[in-house]
């Protein structure tokens, strides 16, 4: 189970989700029990969890980890988290982390070499396995973000080993939107907030599908079993039939977080529309703004761009190769001899924005955003990706800076 | 969409430096052989390898020597900066890591049966020089090869014993010019559009290779539509800054193009509306 | 023999020049030859002239102070050799030393001057090309000028 490749798991789950099994009701406490199972099975367990005024993912070992209880109130260039008036389990939205921290992490040393007679060998970097991971609480946007980075890193002309081993048996199990925040547009992109449900939508597809329902027949989740192996794993804990009423508070609950997105994108030849604007003023208005701070790039989930450092010890005969996160924000990401090619903040700006809605398209076949709207939550200033869309499609407007 | 490649992309082999030899005062050419003794010496003309120094780092470097000798490798480097004076200070017998080769080359097939034109600027000579071996090994299967080069100054020529023997060779004419003379300098001053009135072109036949200076690339590919070549026998090595060499890293991006693969060798055609554009 | 007329005619700069103008600008001609090593004129002196190269290879130099003297440009059969003739204060701007053996034909300045005036079409035949010659000889400088090759 543990070592089976990532396509082929793939193949076999979008055949399980179309002949899948009835829809289940898992009692929220017994969800303690589905995480348990995982933990015997010997998956690492991570979820959402409160810390410092955020909930981030982190390894998690019971219920009492979720943030169980806790909202997140979301605005350009705000966060907070606030209390409700109930114990869900997963009554936020998204933190301003994404899979990517495990998927894709942000430190990783490629391997490390040792000098040898005038020349050198690399170490023997076979790293012993971790246990495999159970992602609890992915959601809609989140699982179209997995696969965009799959067709980024493993399925173009190379193949990120790095990422492919931990993508690699990673269990998913997602948890649908009952909620959007003010800064959601998935609807917009076609990345949620329902998860998809075949392969008419290029999502990654999860192995369990949970919707939190808190109506008069209590607190309880429908579930459903996305591949073989999350039906495997329901198996392992006790479920009741769902009826009709369950399946209509769900879908109705996905339909309210849908229904309350105030923001969108409308795709219609947006690549035309970057490509064509590369002088519109808006740039200029946006760069007014715009810190280059980065946190756009480290917050999103499908932002993929690299650093490499090559490192040697003091005595330099041992040496190094490390991978970081980097942005294409930052002063050097366009350095080569003599300066870097994009100085001023305009063009770092619109570099992102470009590769991120239009470039991203004729390289990967679709959009970048999964419209999980965390840039805009994160930006220190509060830009609005989606103003700026609308603006260069007005031509010329000039909005507030 | 390709088959993937599966084995680490990011891991050197190493190859052992067989000989170091100067080409003018800041440039030197490095030949490489891998040390386990398998061929190692497989390219295509226009192709690069990251290739790296132990502790010091790893840079882009396109392959300078004859694709039909697969035992090594040769790279004509220019020392600018802490990482290429590390590299062409290698003694012989060194360990520098290769990764690659990378890349799309220049276009061969389509120039078989054709006129070939080599634009080079400065180090840019050091790419198309495996075009001009491939012409001249194989002269048959190619036109008329007309070599274009310039460079800042006549002790910043590359190669110059080989000009003087291509330009020797049937079908092949050989122009060279600098920017600043100096006094014992007989030959062109000029930059290296200033060529062009002198060379005896074909256009309809030619594919063209330019290599050069950014700015240097934009004014030679004007020069060779006005001369009527088609936009799409025009072809342009471009460059930016790499890391991973293998599309992971996103530094490399001009446009919706990875030049690490996708290029670096272009078109003309799907340069033109890139290369007016200030700071993309 | 080539008549000095069919040379003139044949040279690249008069490309398109009907023959009744060439016709005129054959009584300013004559045919001149430059030992390798000489100077054909030097900065300063009177404009009096210009060349149309047929062989050999001219270089265009610059003097400064400490400096030795410096070529900013070379020319070769096909091209034409000075324009100060041509406008006010009629002065060479720089040196002109042939390199190899050029053969040229030389077209007197004034003689060319006074035809001008007296035949607008002709004059402007004249301004027209060498308009041309001046866009691209620009062009060439400012990219010289830009020392695409040093290392920033």
């Amino acid at each position: 189970m543990v070592a089976e490749s990532v396509l082929a798991t793939r193949e076999t789950s979008w055949s399980e989700a179309v002949a899948q099994e009835a829809d289940a009701i898992l009692a929220a406490s017994e969800l303690g029990n589905l995480i348990a199972a995982l933990v015997r099975k010997g998956y690492a367990v991570v979820g959402p969890t409160v810390r410092d005024g955020a909930i981030v993912y982190d390894q998690i070992e019971s219920l009492q980890d979720l943030p169980a209880g806790w909202t997140d109130e979301q605005a350009p260039g705000h966060y907070r988290l606030k209390r409700r008036d109930d114990q869900a389990l997963f009554g936020y939205v998204v933190g301003p982390q994404s899979w990517k921290k495990y998927l894709h992490p942000a430190d990783v040393r490629l391997w490390s070499a040792e000098r040898q007679d005038g020349t050198f060998r690399i170490l023997n970097n076979e790293a012993k396995p971790n246990a495999p991971r159970a992602f609890v609480g992915v959601r809609a946007c989140e699982l179209a973000a997995i696969a965009i980075q799959d067709r980024v890193l493993l399925e173009d002309r190379y193949h990120d080993p790095i990422y492919g081993a931990r993508r690699s048996g990673v269990f998913l199990i997602a948890v649908q939107c009952t909620q959007s925040a003010p800064t959601c547009f998935c609807r917009s992109m076609g990345t949620g907030p329902a998860v998809a449900n075949g392969p008419e939508r290029a999502t990654s597809p999860a192995d369990l599908i949970l919707t939190e329902l808190q109506g008069t027949r209590g607190h309880r989740f429908l579930v459903r079993a996305g591949s073989e192996r999350g039906a495997e794993m329901l198996a392992e804990v006790k479920t009741t039939p769902a009826s009709d009423a369950d399946i209509h508070e769900a879908q109705a609950g996905v339909a309210e977080a849908a229904s309350q997105q105030v923001r969108s994108i409308d795709n219609n030849g947006i690549k035309e529309l970057l490509y064509q604007n590369f002088e519109h003023p808006r740039w200029d208005n946006v760069a007014a703004r715009c810190l280059t701070c980065a946190n756009c790039t480290m917050v999103c989930p499908t932002c993929f761009c690299t650093t490499v450092e090559d490192v040697s010890d003091v005595t330099g005969e041992h040496a190094e190769r490390w991978r970081r996160w980097d942005s294409c924000f930052t002063q050097t990401f366009s350095y080569i001899h003599g300066g870097s090619v994009r100085t001023s903040t305009k063009a770092r700006y619109r570099q992102w924005m470009t590769h991120k809605l239009a470039a991203w398209i004729d390289q990967f076949g679709s959009s970048g955003c999964v419209g999980c709207g965390r840039c805009i939550t994160w930006c220190p200033v509060g830009i609005d990706i989606t103003e700026e869309v609308h603006a260069l499609r007005e031509g010329g407007s000039h909005g507030n800076p | 969409m390709a088959t993937a490649v599966t084995t680490d992309p990011m891991l050197p082999r190493p190859y052992l430096v067989q000989a170091v030899s100067k080409e003018t005062p800041d440039t030197f050419t490095l030949k490489l052989a891998p040390e386990e003794k398998a061929n190692g010496g497989s390219f295509r003309p226009g192709q690069f390898s990251m290739l790296w120094v132990f502790g010091v780092g790893e840079l882009p470097i396109s392959i300078s020597g004859n694709p039909a000798d697969h035992k090594q490798l040769l790279y004509t480097v220019r020392s600018v900066g802490q990482a290429t004076n590390a590299l062409v200070t290698q003694r012989v017998g060194a360990g520098v890591g290769v990764r690659g080769p990378y890349g799309t080359g220049w276009p061969m097939d389509a120039a078989r049966g054709r006129d070939v034109i080599v634009v080079a600027g400065g180090i840019g000579l050091a790419p198309l020089r495996p075009v001009i071996y491939e012409v001249l090994h194989h002269r048959e299967d190619f036109g008329r090869l007309v070599v274009l080069y310039g460079a800042r100054s006549p002790h910043d020529l590359l190669y110059r014993q080989e000009l003087a023997a291509w330009a020797r060779q049937r079908e092949t004419q050989v122009l060279v010019t600098v920017d600043y003379g100096g006094m014992s300098w007989r030959g062109h001053v000029g930059v290296v559009t200033t060529l062009f009135k002198y060379a005896r072109l074909k256009p309809a036949q030619s594919v063209a290779m330019v290599c050069g200076p950014e700015i240097m690339m934009r004014f030679v590919a004007r020069e060779l539509i006005s001369h009527g070549l088609s936009r799409n026998d025009v072809y342009l090595s471009m460059e930016r800054n790499m890391k991973c060499a293998v599309g992971f890293c996103g530094h490399c991006q001009y446009g919706p193009h990875f030049i690490c693969k996708d290029g670096p060798v272009f078109p003309y055609e799907k340069m033109r509306p890139l290369l007016e554009k200030y700071e993309l | 023999m080539e008549t000095l007329e069919r040379v003139i005619a044949d040279h690249p700069f008069f490309s398109g020049l009907e023959s009744y103008y060439t016709g005129l600008l054959v009584g300013c001609a004559a045919n001149v030859r430059f030992h390798p090593g000489t100077y054909i004129f030097k900065e300063g002196e009177e404009a009096n002239e210009f060349y149309l190269l047929r062989s050999g290879r001219v270089a265009l130099e610059l003097f400064a102070p400490q400096h030795k003297p410096i070529v900013v440009e070379t020319l070769e059969d096909g091209d034409i050799l000075g324009w100060s003739w041509l406008l006010p204060p009629y002065v060479w701007k720089f040196h002109a030393h042939a390199v190899e053996d050029t053969r040229a034909i030389s077209l007197d300045g004034k003689c060319l001057r006074t035809k001008c005036e007296q035949n607008h079409d002709l004059g402007y035949e004249i301004l027209k090309r060498f308009a041309q010659i001046m866009e691209r000889r620009l062009e060439a400088t400012r990219l010289q000028l830009l020392d695409v090759y040093a290392i920033k």
